[in-house]
């Protein structure tokens, strides 16, 4: 097929840009599984400590809201329940960035246009973008099933992870390649594809939650709810995997369709005239901020205002449970908490808020990194707008816009949870209490985003390492039985656990001070150092 | 008058690449001021410098009397500056980022603005995504130029533009002119800098290889003159200054070393002159002394 012609060139080349970025996520979505498994071997050797667990897990809603739910007492079951729902989340929305990267954002800056006057057939470039990020899902989904099959878990199960983590990566792949259809800008693409990734999270927790009264049907719609009913190590429903082959087939259809219908560079929606002049917001370098900033602090404020409120739904019935099921105390104590089940359940989830408000507080930060490289710093600092506040135009987002986030997550989730339970005025300074002390831990991150910009501008990228850094630490550290040193790395291991654990003013004020510090660093190093 | 820019012994290195090596430059107060090189001289380099997003390594550098470093944010409410490379915000329209960096610059003159608009022929309500690389660099010449600033800093500033409005940048400069403003002008379209500017500093490698007016610079190099005899010029082979000479019958074309010019023109009489054109060299010829790598002043003596 002529439209196919350098296919093979391009995904060369997308290989070539992405190995760092496509190697971090393939090591991560392999390593956490694999990691887990040998854990959890370990952890749970005998089928009766597997059934005590299982049967927790069941009847708790909570567990079943964040992490999916459990059909299954094997340990390959136990660990699809752990990671499964997770992972699936993780590779969509691996699939979902790389796809609409190497498409809509090679468009937008013109390098598309520089490679479609060469030899490249008009479907080359889409195919490459989708091919990268299905290859990296199928290979993540080799190496689970031969890595479970060889810890001795049954094979069919093994192979029905591999495959599920392979759909869903697909499926992703091409909600990215219509989302990046849609829109000229490649961050409003971006928006809509993580929109649907979320979506999708959400219908499958109301639906895992709700199965008891017939609300499963939520969870079927959504592909990474189909993670779940696909049903690994429990009985594999193998009619699941044509779920995946059947909307993947519809999306890549739609986004060649429209591909082949548009022009390069133009969106579906033909963007619209904007004011001849610039309105009064718009006149300084803080209003060129906000206007560039506030979508982004929108959408992710919704988001996870949205998430706190199902967070907060879910932890109704926590409060009915036995209060004495050691194995639950078990398990809250490995995600880090250690008693009060409800408390231990609010200062778990606002931890994983707390983890997207800081990837959106690097974000935020990010953005005088992008701003810089696209040559649209230069002509506002050769203008009488000092460095300092033009770094603070943007810089302020990665500082406020956490505590935005945090606080209308912690008050959503405090009254969804206090309506439910009669106890608004409770509840509600209890949750936010609970979503703000992680603050100081945010603004770290805040802080290594701020201090890489203005001191090593060329390594920002490190700063989401610092986060998955976080992330695998807080959230996997104690399973996986990492050295306690390592876990103090994290600044969110600091945190108080609150309203499991009584606030504690003196780690706080380090955590903030050092966050402090590395911004401070971070404005200094940018006043002094070259641009571009 | 003093100075609008002056620099001296200028050094940047980019870790082991000298970008600037040793570079001299004065751009007197109300001039055009034309600096000309090819790509990778070092001209947006020096213009960076200039405007205090990069530090400098060795050497002074002077900007409307100030430190260019130090004293960025006061030295840029009295310069403008369009930059090689126009990147707008996408979802910004031009009209919003005209008078945002009018503002930010210290103010704008709306009149001006809106006249520029219509001499440029943009439309400032379509989104930045949605112009062309001539119509991005559009919005960045209607924001500088409608600005009453003391100084311009262009670097190829009509990169992209249709020869209309290149025409209407030049009126435009030209206006300038006359209102005092002083102009840098960074390019490497040599009718341009010929129409506009009164002196011409050329960069190659970091350095200034040549800078004076064009009338003093053009004294440094050859006419070329053709003409047809009634008699053999065999003769004005002998005579000094007289270069790559070729003969065809009674045509001869060859040049000339333009201070021995009026001697030459005198041989040539006595040898019955029935036609002659003279050309002054062009700047491009100037220019390709300098630009050529393995074409250095020794080397063009011994030319055929």
């Amino acid at each position: 097929m002529s439209t196919m012609v350098g296919t093979g060139s391009l995904v060369r080349l997308i290989l070539r840009r992405d190995r760092l970025r496509l190697a971090v996520w393939v090591i991560l979505l392999a390593a956490v599984p694999l990691g887990t498994a040998s854990a959890f071997i370990e952890l749970y050797p005998d089928a009766a400590s597997r059934e005590q667990l299982a049967a927790t897990v069941s009847s708790s809603p909570s567990l079943v809201a964040v992490l999916g739910p459990l059909y299954d007492s094997s340990v390959g079951g136990l660990v699809t329940w752990r990671v499964g729902v997770i992972a699936a989340f993780l590779i969509g929305l691996m699939a979902v960035l790389t796809v609409i990267r190497h498409t809509r954002e090679e468009e937008e800056t013109g390098r598309r246009e520089l490679l479609g006057a060469t030899v490249i057939g008009r479907h080359a470039p889409l195919a490459a973008a989708l091919i990268v990020p299905i290859g990296a899902g199928v290979l993540i989904g080799l190496i689970l099933t031969g890595g479970f099959i060889g810890m001795g878990f049954p094979s069919a199960g093994s192979l029905a992870f591999g495959l599920g983590l392979a759909g869903v990566t697909a499926t992703f792949a091409g909600l990215g390649a219509v989302s990046a259809q849609l829109t000229q800008a490649s961050s409003s693409a971006k928006t809509i594809g993580v929109a649907g990734l979320g979506i999708a999270y959400l219908l499958r927790i109301a639906g895992d939650v709700g199965e008891s009264s017939g609300a499963l049907w939520l969870s079927w719609l959504s592909p990474i709810g189909w993670f779940s009913q696909l049903r690994p190590f429990a009985g594999e429903q193998w009619r699941v995997l044509a779920l995946w082959g059947g909307l993947t087939l519809v999306l890549l259809g739609g986004a060649f369709a429209v591909s082949s219908r548009r022009d390069v560079g133009a969106g579906a929606f033909p963007p619209r005239p904007g004011p001849a002049e610039a309105g009064p917001g718009l006149r300084s370098a803080s209003g060129l901020g906000w206007r560039l900033q506030r979508g982004a602090l929108l959408g992710w404020s919704l988001g996870l205002g949205v998430l706190g409120m199902v967070y907060g739904g879910a932890a109704d019935s926590i409060g009915d449970m036995l209060e004495g099921s050691p194995q639950l105390a078990q398990i809250f104590e490995q995600m880090g908490g250690e008693q009060g089940l409800t408390d231990t359940y609010f200062s778990f989830v606002v931890g994983v808020i707390a983890l997207l408000a800081a990837a959106y507080a690097i974000r935020a930060v990010l953005r005088l990194r992008a701003e810089e490289e696209d040559l649209r710093a230069e002509p506002v600092l050769a203008t009488a707008t000092p460095r300092s506040r033009w770094a603070w135009s943007h810089l302020v987002y990665g500082l406020a816009g956490p505590v935005l986030i945090l606080a209308l997550a912690g008050v959503l989730g405090g009254l969804t949870y206090g309506l439910i339970s009669g106890d608004v005025t409770g509840q509600v300074p209890r949750v936010l209490a609970a979503a703000v002390v992680q603050l100081p831990a945010v603004w770290i991150l805040t802080g290594i985003a701020m201090a890489l910009y203005g001191l090593a501008p060329r390594h920002v990228g490190l700063s989401w390492g610092a986060l998955i850094a976080c992330l695998v630490l807080g959230q996997l550290g104690q399973i996986l039985r990492f050295p306690q040193w390592t876990l103090n790395l994290s600044p969110f291991t600091h945190v108080p656990n609150f309203p499991a654990q009584d606030i504690e003013v003196l780690p706080m004020a380090v955590l903030l001070l050092v966050a402090i510090a590395l911004t401070g660093a971070g404005l200094i190093g940018f006043r002094r150092r070259d641009i571009g | 008058m003093s100075n609008a820019i002056s620099i001296s012994g200028l050094v940047k290195n980019f870790g082991h690449v000298r970008a600037l090596d040793g570079l001299d430059l004065e751009v007197a107060t109300g001039e055009i001021h034309g600096f000309l090189g090819p790509n990778g001289a070092g001209k947006t380099t020096t213009i960076r410098v200039l405007l205090g997003l990069i530090r400098h390594d060795a050497g002074t550098v002077s900007l409307l009397d100030g430190d260019p470093w130090a004293e960025a944010t006061e030295l840029h409410r009295r310069l403008a500056y369009v930059p090689g490379d126009v990147m707008l915000w996408p979802n910004l329209s031009g009209g919003e980022v005209i008078d945002l960096l009018g503002k930010l610059r210290g103010g704008l003159d709306t009149s001006k603005k809106d006249k520029l608009l219509e001499r440029f022929d943009l439309d400032p309500t379509k989104k930045g995504s949605t112009y062309s690389k001539g119509n991005r660099q559009k919005v960045a010449l209607v924001a500088a130029l409608a600005s009453n600033v003391e100084l311009l800093i262009l670097d190829e500033p009509t990169a992209g533009l249709d020869p209309l409005m290149e025409a209407e940048f030049r009126a435009c400069i030209e206006e300038d002119r006359s209102n005092g403003r002083t102009v840098f002008l960074a390019s490497h379209i040599l009718a341009e800098v010929e129409a506009l500017c009164d002196r011409v500093s050329i960069v190659r490698k970091g350095k200034i290889v040549e800078s004076g007016s064009l009338a003093e610079l053009r004294h440094l190099t050859r006419t070329t003159i053709s003409a047809e005899l009634t008699s053999d010029p065999a003769p004005m082979a002998a005579i000094e200054g007289v270069h790559g000479l070729r003969l065809h019958d009674h045509k001869v074309d060859f040049e000339v070393d333009s201070d021995r010019l009026d001697v030459v023109v005198r041989s040539l009489a006595p040898l019955g002159v029935r036609s002659l054109i003279s050309h002054p060299p062009t700047l491009e010829e100037l220019f390709l002394r300098h630009y050529q790598d393995d074409v250095d002043v020794d080397s063009s003596e011994t030319e055929t």
